[in-house]
C-alpha cells in the first residue's frame, strides 16, 4: 500500500480526481438530457416525442453519475459532505423535487391516460428547469464560498440562469446529432441562442472567483502561471468561435459534422471544469476544508478504490454498449 | 416541533416512499426474467403478453424508485451529517459498492431491457433482463448490509469517537444480516405475487378472459401460496435473532413489561408507557414464552430491565412497535389464508374458473397488501432501534443537522405534497393499464405514431 508513498496523501487525491470525473461526466451527460427538457416548450407534439425518444434509454444511467458523485463526496470526504449539503439545504431540496418530477414524467407521459399527457409534459419541463436552476445556483454559491450575503445570492441567481441556458445549449447540440429534418433545423437555431448562456456563465465565474478570493487570484495571475494557463481561455475562445461559425452552416445536406457542436460543447464543459478544479484545489469546501483534512480513514478509502478499479472499466464497457445499441438517429421508442 | 423530530419524520417519509418501489422492482425483475424464459422455451404468446404488460409496471416502478432513491442519497448529508462523521468509514464503502455494483448495472441495461427488444439479439435482451434483476437484488443486498450493521454492529473499533473497520467479513455478515436480507427478499416476492394476482383478478372481474390474464392470475396465486409459509418461518427466525441481539426491541414488540416466565402472547392491548403496563390486554396464556423460548416456563425479557437509574427509558417507544408488528403479522396471516384458499380452489383442472367472485375481489383488495406489511415491518425494525441510530454507538439526536426547523418543515411539506400526487398517479396509471388490457387494447401507448414496419414487428415480435 505504500508503493506510491503515503496513502494519507495520495488516496484523497485519487478520490478528489474520481469525484471530479463523476461530476464532469454528470454535467455533460445529464446536462444534455436536462437541456432537452428545458427546450420542451419550443417543440410541437410530435417533436416532443422524438426529443424524449432521443434521451429515453440514457437518462437513468446519466443520473447515476450524480449518485456516484454525491456518494464519493459522502464516502471520501464525510466532513465536507455534511458542511456543503447543510449549507445548500434549500437548493438541494429544489433540485430533488425537480429530479423527481422529470424522472417520473418520462414514464407517466406515455402510461397515464392520454388526456394527462400535457400535464406530464409540463412536469417534465418544469422538473428539468428546476434541476438546472438549482444546480447553477449551488455552483454560484459554492464558487463564492457558501455564504448567503445578498451579493452572493444575486451572483448565484446569475449562474443559475447561465447554467440553465448552457444546458439547453448542450441539449440542442445533442438533438442536432440525434435528429434530422425540421427538428434538427430547429435544434440548430436553439443552439445558436443557447451558446450565449454558456459564454455568460464562463465569463461570470472566471471573473468572480479570482475577485472574491485572493488565493485564486494568485493562482492565476502570477508569473509564470499566467502564461502556462493562457491556453485554457484561449482554447475556450477558439472553440466558441468555431461553434459560432459551425452553427451558421449546419445542418449540412449530407448531415456531415452533425456531431461537431456536441463534441465542441463537451470540450467547453471540460475546459471550464479544469479551470474550476485548478482554482479550488486543494479545497473541497472553498477556503475552509482541504481534501486532506476532510478525507475518511485510508483503509476505508482503499477498499473502495479497489472496487472502483475493478468495476469502473466494466461500467465504461457497458455504458458504451448501451450507447452503441441506441446509436444513430432517434426514432420511436417501443417496448418490443 | 424541533429539528430532530422533523428530520426524523422527513427521513421516515422519504424512505417509506422509496422502499415501496424497490420492493416491487426487486422481485418483479426476476418474474419478468421468468416470463421471458418461458416465452423463449415455449414460444407461447401469453408469456410474451405477460412480459409486455408487466414490464410497463416495472418501468414505472423503477422510475419512481430511482428518483426517490436519489433523494435518499442526499438525505444523509442534508439531515444526518453526524451519521457519516461517526460511522462513515463503514457506511461509506457499503454505499459505494452499492453504486458501483448495482446502480450502474441496472441503469445501463434497463434501456436495453425496455426498448431493445427489436434492436438487439434475443439472448442479449434476455441477458439484459437478467442483469437488471440481478442489479436490483445487489442493491437490496448492500443497503440491507448497512441497515443490519446499524442494528447489530460488528467488525469495527472506536478510535476518538469514530468507527474504524477492522474486519470487513464481520461487517458484511453481521449477526442480523442473513435474516433481514432473506426476509426482505421474500417480502418483495410476496408483494409482487399479490400485486400480480390482484391486478389480474381485477382484469378477470372486468371481463378479460384472455390466456394472458389466466396465466398471470394463476402465477400470482401460486407464487403467494408458496412464499408465505417460508416467510412466516423466516420471520420467526428473524425474531429469535432479534431476541438475542436486541432484546429491548422484542420486549416492545410483545409489550412485555416484566422479565418473567409464562408470558402470554398479547393479541391486543393498549400499552401505557406512563403507567408502564398494558390496558385492555387480551392474550394467549404462555404464548410468548412458547414462541420465543419453546417452553411455557421460558423467561422472556421485559421492558423494565431497560430503564436508566434516573428513570429515562432506554427502550424504544412501545405502542408504535407493538402495533406495527401486529399489522405485519396480521397481513401475513391474511396472505396465508387467501393464497391457500385460492390455490385449493384452483386444484385439479378447475383453474381460474374455480375462483368465486368474493375470492377474486379478495385478491383485488389485497393487491397492495405487501406494501402495508413491508412498511409495518420496517417501522417495527426502525422504531424498535430507537433511541439508537447505530445500536450502542450513535444516538439519533447526536447525528441530526443543525438546520433551522422551519426549513426542514418547509421541505418536508413539499416532499409530502409531491409524494401524495405521485402515489395517486402511480395507482391511477396501474389501474388504467389494467383497464386498457382488460378491454383488449394494445397496452403500449406508442411514443410516436407507428411506422408501418414497426407495426409488422409488433404483430410478429422479432426474436
Ligand atoms: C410482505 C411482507 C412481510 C410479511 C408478510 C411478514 N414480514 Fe416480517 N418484516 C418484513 C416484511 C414482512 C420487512 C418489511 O421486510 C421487515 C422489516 C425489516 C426486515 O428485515 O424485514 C420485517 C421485519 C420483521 C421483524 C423485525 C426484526 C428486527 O427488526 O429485528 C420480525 C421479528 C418479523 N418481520 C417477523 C415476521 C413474522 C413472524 C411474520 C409472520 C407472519 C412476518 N414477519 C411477516
Ligand atoms: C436499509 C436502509 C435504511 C437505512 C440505512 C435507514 C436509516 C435510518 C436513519 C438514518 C434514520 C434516521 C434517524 C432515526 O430517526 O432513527 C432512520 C429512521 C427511520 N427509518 Fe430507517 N433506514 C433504512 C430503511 C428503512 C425503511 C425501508 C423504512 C420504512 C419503510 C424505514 C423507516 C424509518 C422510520 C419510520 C424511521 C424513524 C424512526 C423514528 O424516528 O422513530 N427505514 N432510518
Ligand atoms: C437510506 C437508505 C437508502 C438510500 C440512500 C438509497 C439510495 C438509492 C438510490 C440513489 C437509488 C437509485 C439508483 C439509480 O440511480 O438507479 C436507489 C434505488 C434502489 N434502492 Fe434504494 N436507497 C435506500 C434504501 C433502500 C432500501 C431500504 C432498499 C431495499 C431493501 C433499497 C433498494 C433499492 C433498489 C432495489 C433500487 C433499484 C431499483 C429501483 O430503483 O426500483 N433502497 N436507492
Amino acid at each position: 500500500m505504500d508503493l506510491f508513498g503515503d496513502p494519507a496523501h495520495w488516496l484523497p487525491l485519487a478520490f478528489a480526481a474520481l469525484m471530479g470525473l463523476s461530476i464532469l461526466v454528470y454535467v455533460v451527460l445529464d446536462g444534455f438530457d436536462l437541456g432537452v427538457g428545458i427546450l420542451f416548450p419550443f417543440a410541437d407534439k410530435a417533436e416532443k416525442d422524438r426529443m424524449v425518444a432521443s434521451i429515453g434509454p440514457f437518462w437513468d444511467a446519466n443520473e447515476t453519475w450524480l449518485v456516484m458523485a454525491i456518494g464519493l463526496l459522502l464516502v471520501a470526504f464525510p466532513a465536507a459532505h455534511g458542511a456543503i449539503l447543510t449549507a445548500l439545504y434549500l437548493p438541494v431540496a429544489v433540485m430533488l423535487v425537480g429530479l423527481i418530477l422529470r424522472g417520473v414524467a418520462f414514464e407517466f407521459r406515455v402510461k397515464a391516460p392520454l388526456r394527462h399527457k400535457r400535464a406530464w409534459d409540463g412536469a417534465f419541463f418544469a422538473g428539468s428547469l428546476m434541476t438546472a436552476l438549482a444546480q447553477g445556483f449551488m455552483l454560484g454559491l459554492y464558487v463564492l464560498g457558501l455564504d448567503y450575503t445578498p451579493a452572493h445570492v444575486a451572483f448565484a441567481f446569475l449562474t443559475a440562469g447561465a447554467l440553465a441556458v448552457a444546458y439547453s445549449f448542450i441539449g440542442a447540440t445533442w438533438l442536432i446529432l440525434k435528429t434530422d429534418g425540421a427538428l434538427q433545423r430547429k435544434a440548430v437555431s436553439w443552439a445558436r441562442g443557447g451558446i450565449w448562456g454558456m459564454v455568460l456563465g464562463l465569463v461570470a465565474i472566471s471573473a468572480a472567483s479570482p475577485l472574491v478570493s485572493p488565493r485564486i487570484w494568485d493562482k492565476w495571475f502570477s508569473v509564470p502561471e499566467v502564461f502556462l494557463l493562457a491556453p485554457l481561455p484561449m482554447m475556450s475562445a477558439a472553440l466558441i468561435a468555431l461553434l459560432w461559425i459551425g452553427l451558421r452552416r449546419l445542418p449540412a445536406r449530407d448531415d456531415s459534422f452533425a456531431w461537431f457542436p456536441f463534441a465542441a460543447g463537451t470540450a467547453l464543459f471540460v475546459l471550464a471544469f479544469f479551470g474550476l478544479a485548478y482554482s479550488f484545489y486543494p479545497y473541497v469546501v472553498p477556503e475552509r476544508l482541504t481534501i486532506f483534512e476532510a478525507a475518511s480513514a485510508p483503509e476505508s478509502l482503499f477498499i473502495i478504490l479497489l472496487g472502483a478499479a475493478v468495476v469502473m472499466p466494466v461500467i465504461a464497457g457497458y455504458s458504451i454498449l448501451a450507447y452503441t445499441v441506441f446509436r444513430g438517429k432517434a426514432t420511436d421508442l417501443r417496448y418490443d | 416541533m424541533d429539528t430532530l423530530l422533523l428530520s426524523r419524520i422527513q427521513f421516515g417519509a422519504n424512505i417509506s416512499f422509496h422502499i415501496l418501489f424497490p420492493t416491487i422492482t426487486i422481485a418483479l425483475g426476476w418474474v419478468l426474467l421468468f416470463f421471458k424464459l418461458r416465452y423463449n422455451a415455449t414460444g407461447e404468446a401469453r408469456w410474451m403478453a405477460a412480459y409486455r404488460f408487466w414490464v410497463k409496471v416495472f418501468a414505472l416502478s423503477f422510475a419512481m424508485g430511482v428518483v426517490s432513491g436519489i433523494t435518499m442519497s442526499f438525505q444523509f448529508g442534508t439531515n444526518w451529517p453526524g451519521f457519516m462523521q461517526t460511522v462513515g468509514n463503514i457506511a461509506g464503502p457499503l454505499l459505494a459498492y452499492e453504486v458501483l455494483t448495482a446502480f450502474f448495472l441496472e441503469a445501463a441495461f434497463l434501456g436495453i431491457m425496455l426498448f431493445g427488444f427489436s434492436r438487439v439479439p434475443g439472448w442479449l435482451h434476455t441477458l439484459a433482463t437478467f442483469l437488471v434483476a440481478f442489479g436490483t437484488t445487489m442493491s437490496a443486498f448492500w443497503i440491507l448490509v448497512l441497515n443490519s450493521w446499524m442494528q447489530t454492529p460488528a467488525g469495527f473499533e472506536m478510535r476518538d469517537g469514530v468507527a474504524h473497520a477492522t474486519d470487513w467479513w464481520a461487517i458484511v455478515f453481521n449477526p442480523s444480516m442473513p435474516y433481514r436480507l432473506t426476509h426482505m427478499l421474500i417480502a418483495s416476492g410476496l408483494t409482487v405475487a399479490f400485486l400480480i394476482a390482484g391486478l389480474s383478478a381485477l382484469r378477470w372481474l372486468w371481463g378479460d378472459r384472455g390466456a394472458e390474464v389466466r396465466t398471470t392470475l394463476r402465477f400470482g396465486v401460486w407464487m403467494g401460496a408458496l412464499l408465505i409459509p417460508v416467510q412466516i418461518a423466516v420471520g420467526d427466525m428473524h425474531g429469535h435473532n432479534t431476541l438475542e441481539h436486541q432484546p429491548q426491541k422484542v420486549a416492545a414488540m410483545e409489550a412485555n413489561w416484566e422479565t418473567r416466565p409464562n408470558v402470554p402472547l398479547v393479541l391486543f392491548a393498549l400499552p401505557d408507557e406512563a403507567a408502564r403496563e398494558n390496558r385492555f390486554e387480551i392474550g394467549i396464556p404462555n404464548g410468548a414464552s412458547l414462541i420465543l423460548k419453546w417452553s411455557p416456563e421460558g423467561v422472556v425479557p421485559g421492558l423494565n430491565d431497560f430503564v436508566a437509574e434516573d428513570g429515562t427509558p432506554l427502550h424504544p417507544p412501545v405502542a408504535p412497535v407493538f402495533f406495527s408488528f401486529r399489522v405485519m403479522v396480521g397481513i401475513g396471516v391474511l396472505m396465508l389464508a387467501l393464497s391457500w384458499a385460492g390455490a385449493w380452489l384452483m386444484r385439479g383442472g378447475r383453474g381460474v374458473e374455480g375462483l368465486p367472485r368474493p375470492v377474486l375481489w379478495g385478491f383485488a383488495g389485497m393487491a397492495f397488501s405487501g406494501w402495508v406489511a413491508v412498511l409495518a415491518g420496517w417501522y417495527t425494525t426502525e422504531i424498535g432501534r430507537q433511541p439508537w441510530l447505530v445500536s450502542g454507538i450513535l444516538r439519533t439526536d447526536q447525528a441530526v443537522a443543525a438546520v433551522p426547523a422551519p426549513m426542514v418543515a418547509g421541505t418536508l411539506a413539499a416532499y409530502l405534497a409531491v409524494y401524495a400526487v405521485l402515489l395517486l398517479a402511480y395507482l391511477g396509471a396501474l389501474t388504467y393499464l389494467a383497464r386498457k388490457a382488460a378491454r383488449g387494447e394494445e397496452v403500449a401507448t406508442p411514443e410516436t405514431p407507428l411506422a408501418p414496419e414497426a407495426t409488422v414487428r409488433a404483430i410478429q415480435p422479432a426474436e
